[in-house]
């Protein structure tokens, strides 16, 4: 089996160069890709475009690369937990493109799946709507969306191995299988990396001929946003 | 008036047994505290879980397991997880019975605003313009009016839009209201101690009152 394995967050995230687009997992906190956002902040790099759900908080996951001014567009469905973002963003800091969730994951599903355009609801009768074609179908309109893919796809998984097969563990799965697929080259960093052959193929999320390289990723911190205990 | 606790409460009241629900985030999240046992439903979070369960004690939080709102949760039993896409097929396809969301504006034709004020305020739709023009009941729980005492029930909405002639019931902190087909907030019950004269004053769009209108009744 094909080893994709790499040292380290540093080493798979050494060629992202300024101004390209990158795709990155997570809902919130859940499953962001921390290591590889660390290794990006080390870089001197500028003019990027991040496709993920949302932006992180001030100080950590994406709001760390806003901080740094790294980022040139944003790509997001909710950006409400981030006032350094929405500063940027009332600003006109930071260009930005907020797209229902659903419609984000579709996208990106259709780009890992060579599927260019497709119709829904969500959306139809909003600005959302603004400049893209309508059809109507079976009595309802529905609202042309366009694939999305990305120079890279930076992911999160529980447990990996060597050929680039992934598990997701809980809520931290959401967008990371989807943007695995949809990227040129996907990075993967995982909690646990195992030899080809340890995984029950039965239970693999993410089939490893969407990755490109993976590794194991060290001291994640998975901060919670609400902490939320039951009285 | 309600208090948001019991604006839940009251929509607690319309879940039906056997049901798959959505919650959304703020007082929609709190329904769940006042479905009765009795009742079996499933709730689903977009981000990726079918069967959200009740918040966690201290030792059984898991950062790797949270809702829409971002807060810690458990699983039911029975769950399921999966990927966003997935989720959004899930909810798209028709297979959510009841999706229960907050609203700034909504008009008397059922068009709901709840995801920007331009200019103050903007944190993104989420999966509210997702949810909206699929699931096939839609309840909205909101404030009857703004903080500066303007009604947000109106003729039409003026923030932008999550979604059109989609809103089917609204609880408001004075009343329930259903959406007439034919355009009209039909006035259904009030909030115990509040008369159908001051919801008449704090309602912009044409309100349909037929006959007497209940009071609310918590039991």
């Amino acid at each position: 089996m094909i080893n994709k394995t790499v040292k380290n967050a540093k080493e798979a995230v050494a060629d992202i160069p300024s101004d390209c687009t990158v795709m990155m997992g997570g809902f919130g906190l859940s499953g962001i890709p921390e290591n590889c956002i660390s290794a990006l902040l080390e870089k001197d790099i500028t003019g990027l475009t991040i496709i993920s759900n949302n932006a992180g908080v001030d100080n950590f996951g994406i709001g760390l690369l806003l901080q740094k001014k790294m980022v040139k567009k944003m790509v997001s469905s909710y950006v409400g937990e981030n006032s350094e973002f929405e500063r940027q963003l009332l600003e006109g800091e930071l260009e930005v493109d907020l797209i229902p969730q659903g419609t984000l994951a579709e996208r990106v599903r259709a780009g890992g799946a060579g599927i260019p355009a497709f119709f829904t609801p969500a959306g139809v009768g909003t600005e959302v709507a603004d400049g893209k074609e309508t059809r109507e179908f079976d009595g309802k309109i529905y609202l042309m969306e366009r694939w999305l893919r990305a120079d890279f796809s930076i992911v999160k998984a529980w447990k990996g191995d060597t050929a680039g097969n992934l598990i997701f563990k809980g809520t931290a799965r959401n967008f990371n299988p989807i943007m695995a697929t949809a990227g040129k080259i996907c990075i993967a960093e995982v909690e646990e990396l195992v030899e080809a052959g340890q995984l029950n193929p039965n239970e693999i999320h993410t089939p490893g001929i969407y990755v490109q390289r993976i590794f194991q990723g060290e001291n994640y911190e998975k901060r919670i946003e609400q902490r939320t205990v039951s009285k | 008036m309600l208090s948001k606790d019991q604006i839940a409460q009251r929509i607690a009241k319309e879940v039906k047994n056997g049901q798959y629900i959505n919650l959304g985030i703020g007082i929609p999240t709190l329904v769940a505290n006042y479905i009765p046992e009795s009742l079996e439903v499933v709730l689903q979070s977009e981000n990726g879980l079918l069967g959200i369960g009740p918040f966690p004690t201290e030792d059984q939080i898991d950062p790797d397991l949270i809702n829409a709102g971002k807060q810690t949760v458990t699983m039911a039993k029975g769950s399921a997880l999966f990927n966003s896409a997935e989720s959004f097929a899930m909810i798209r396809g028709g297979h959510v019975h009841l999706t229960i969301l907050g609203a700034m504006e909504v008009s008397e034709n059922g068009d709901i605003a709840n995801w920007k004020i331009p200019g103050k305020m903007v944190k993104g739709m989420g999966g509210a313009m997702d949810l909206v023009a699929s699931a096939d009941n839609i309840i909205v729980a909101m404030q009857h009016c703004s903080r500066d005492g303007e009604s947000k029930l109106l003729k039409e909405c003026s923030l932008p839009i999550t979604g059109r002639r989609c809103v089917k019931k609204i609880v408001t902190d004075l009343a329930v209201i259903e959406i007439d087909p034919d355009g009209g907030f039909v006035l259904k019950e009030r909030a115990p101690g509040v008369s159908v004269e001051e919801i008449k004053e704090k309602t912009a769009g044409k309100l349909i009152i037929n006959g007497e209108v209940p009071e609310m009744a918590f039991d």
